[in-house]
C-alpha cells in the first residue's frame, strides 16, 4: 500500500485497487498512450451530461407525441436521436414498449452493456452477478423481490443485450397524468422503470 | 490459479445460482470513489488509443480468475483488462506495474483463442426471416464468443434482424474481421430451464445459429 499522491492535507492509507489505478494510468500517459487531461473532459461529460434525465425526455415525448412514440418503436436510434442523444453504445437503439399484457426487462448477462446516451453509465447492481444471473432464470420472482410485482396474466420479456443492440423500455404513462405537461411526465420517469425493473 | 478460466468463463453469468439479492443502493453517485473515475479514464483512454477492439478488451476480462472476478467491482475488471492488454501488447510490462503499484498487480489469464485466418468474406445478407426456428449450435470455444452458455444448443425463434456486426468470436483473435447479420432469437422457458415461466430473448450473430425444422 502506498499513500494516495498528491492529497497532502489528508494523507490514509490508499486499497491495493487504487495504487494499481494510478500506477495504470502514471505507465500510459508517461508511455503516450492515453493523455488524462483530454480524457477528463470526456469522462466528466459522461458523469454529467449523459444519465436517466435523457432517456425520460425520450419517454415523455413519447407519450405526449403518437408518431414520435411510433418512429422511436419503428427505429430507435433515429427517434432518439432526434431528441439530439446518441454516440457510443446508443448506436443500435431498440425500444420495447410495456403494455397491458406485455412487460420487457433488460440485462446483460455477459457484462455490463447499457444505453450510455439516455441511461448513462450502469448502477453497480445492473454489472454484479446476482442480477445478471438471475433476471434470465427467474424474471418473475427476481423483479417482485426488487419491489416490481407484475401480473400473472402479464407476460415477462427478458431481453438480454448480448450483441449490438442497447435496449430501453418504454414504461406505460401513469394513469392520472392526462393533464401533466411533457416536463412534468420526464420528471416522473425513473432509470429502473427503463431498465424495465419497476413501473410507474 | 488459471487452471479454469479457458472455456467458459465465469463472466458468462445467466441463469447461475446462488449469488443471493440484487443489492440496489439508493440514490447511487456515477462513481463511488475516484480511483473509479480514474479507471473509466484509462479504458476510454485505451481505446481511443486504438490498440484493442471490443472483442480483445472484454475477452481480457473474460480471461480473469474467477474468484478475482466474482470479488471485484466491473471498474476493477476494466482495469484488469486494459492492464492484461497492454501487457500482452508489449507497451507495458508486469514489473513496471507492479513497482509502480507498490505490491501485486493480478492480470488476466493467457488468452487461448484460435484465430480465423482468413476470416472469410463478409455475409450481408440476412440467412433467416423473422419468424425462422432456429437452433443455437452447441460448442464450447476456447476464446471470446458472445454466445451464451444457457442458449447453447436450444431452440428458438428469430424475433428481430438487427445490424451486420463484426463477429467477436474472430476480432478478438484474428488479424482480420467478418462481419455477419445478427438477430434477437426468442426462447421459451421450457426449452432453457425446463419449466413454465417467461421467454427470454437474445442477441446472437448469425453463425451462432442453426436452422431448426425438428423436434
Amino acid at each position: 500500500m502506498g499513500t494516495e499522491a498528491g492529497s497532502h492535507h489528508h494523507p490514509r492509507p490508499t486499497s491495493p485497487i487504487e495504487d494499481r489505478v494510478a500506477a495504470l494510468e502514471a505507465l500510459l500517459a508517461e508511455k503516450g498512450i492515453v493523455d488524462p487531461n483530454t480524457l477528463d473532459d470526456i469522462v466528466a461529460y459522461y458523469e454529467n451530461e449523459l444519465g436517466p434525465m435523457n432517456g425520460a425526455k425520450v419517454i415523455a415525448r413519447a407519450w405526449v407525441d403518437p408518431e414520435y412514440r411510433d418512429r422511436l418503436l419503428d427505429n430507435g436510434t433515429a427517434a432518439i436521436h432526434e431528441l439530439g442523444f446518441g454516440g457510443p453504445e446508443g448506436d443500435n437503439m431498440v425500444v420495447v414498449a410495456n403494455t397491458p399484457s406485455i412487460h420487457n426487462v433488460v440485462v446483460c448477462t455477459l457484462c455490463s452493456c447499457y444505453p450510455w446516451p439516455v441511461l448513462g453509465l450502469p448502477p453497480r447492481w445492473y454489472k454484479a452477478p446476482p442480477y445478471r444471473a438471475r433476471m434470465v432464470r427467474e424474471p418473475r420472482a427476481l423483479l417482485r423481490e426488487m419491489g416490481c410485482s407484475i401480473d400473472d396474466d402479464v407476460e415477462i420479456r427478458v431481453w438480454d443485450s448480448s450483441a449490438e443492440v442497447r435496449y430501453l423500455v418504454l414504461p406505460m404513462r401513469p394513469e392520472g397524468t392526462e393533464a401533466s405537461s411533457e416536463e412534468e411526465l420526464a420528471g416522473i420517469v425513473t432509470r429502473d422503470s427503463m431498465i424495465g425493473v419497476a413501473v410507474l | 490459479m488459471w487452471s479454469n478460466v479457458f472455456v467458459d468463463g465465469v463472466h458468462d453469468l445467466g441463469g447461475m445460482q446462488g449469488f443471493g439479492a440484487v443489492e440496489v443502493e439508493p440514490d447511487e453517485p456515477v462513481f463511488h470513489e475516484p480511483w473509479e473515475r480514474r479507471a473509466v479514464v484509462i479504458t476510454f483512454g485505451a481505446f481511443l488509443s486504438g490498440t484493442s477492439n471490443g472483442g480483445q478488451f472484454r475477452h481480457a476480462i473474460e480471461r480473469m480468475d474467477a474468484a478475482h472476478y466474482l470479488d471485484s467491482s466491473y471498474y476493477e475488471h476494466w482495469t484488469t483488462g486494459v492492464a492484461t492488454r497492454m501487457v500482452e501488447l508489449g507497451l507495458v510490462t508486469v514489473d513496471e506495474l507492479e513497482q509502480r503499484a507498490g505490491g501485486a498487480f493480478p492480470l488476466s489469464g493467457p488468452d487461448r483463442g484460435i484465430a480465423t485466418d482468413p476470416p472469410g468474406d463478409d455475409v450481408i445478407a440476412p440467412r433467416y426471416v423473422v419468424g425462422d426456428h432456429v437452433r443455437v449450435r452447441n460448442w464450447h470455444p476456447p476464446g471470446h464468443t458472445r454466445c451464451p452458455r444457457y442458449a447453447r444448443g436450444r431452440q428458438g425463434t428469430i424475433a428481430r434482424i438487427d445490424i451486420v456486426a463484426s463477429v467477436p468470436d474472430i476480432e478478438a483473435h484474428s488479424e482480420g474481421q467478418r462481419s455477419e447479420p445478427t438477430y434477437s432469437v426468442r426462447f421459451e422457458s421450457e426449452e432453457l430451464w425446463g419449466e413454465p415461466g417467461d421467454p427470454v430473448h437474445v442477441d446472437l450473430w448469425e453463425s451462432y445459429l442453426e436452422p431448426f425444422d425438428g423436434h
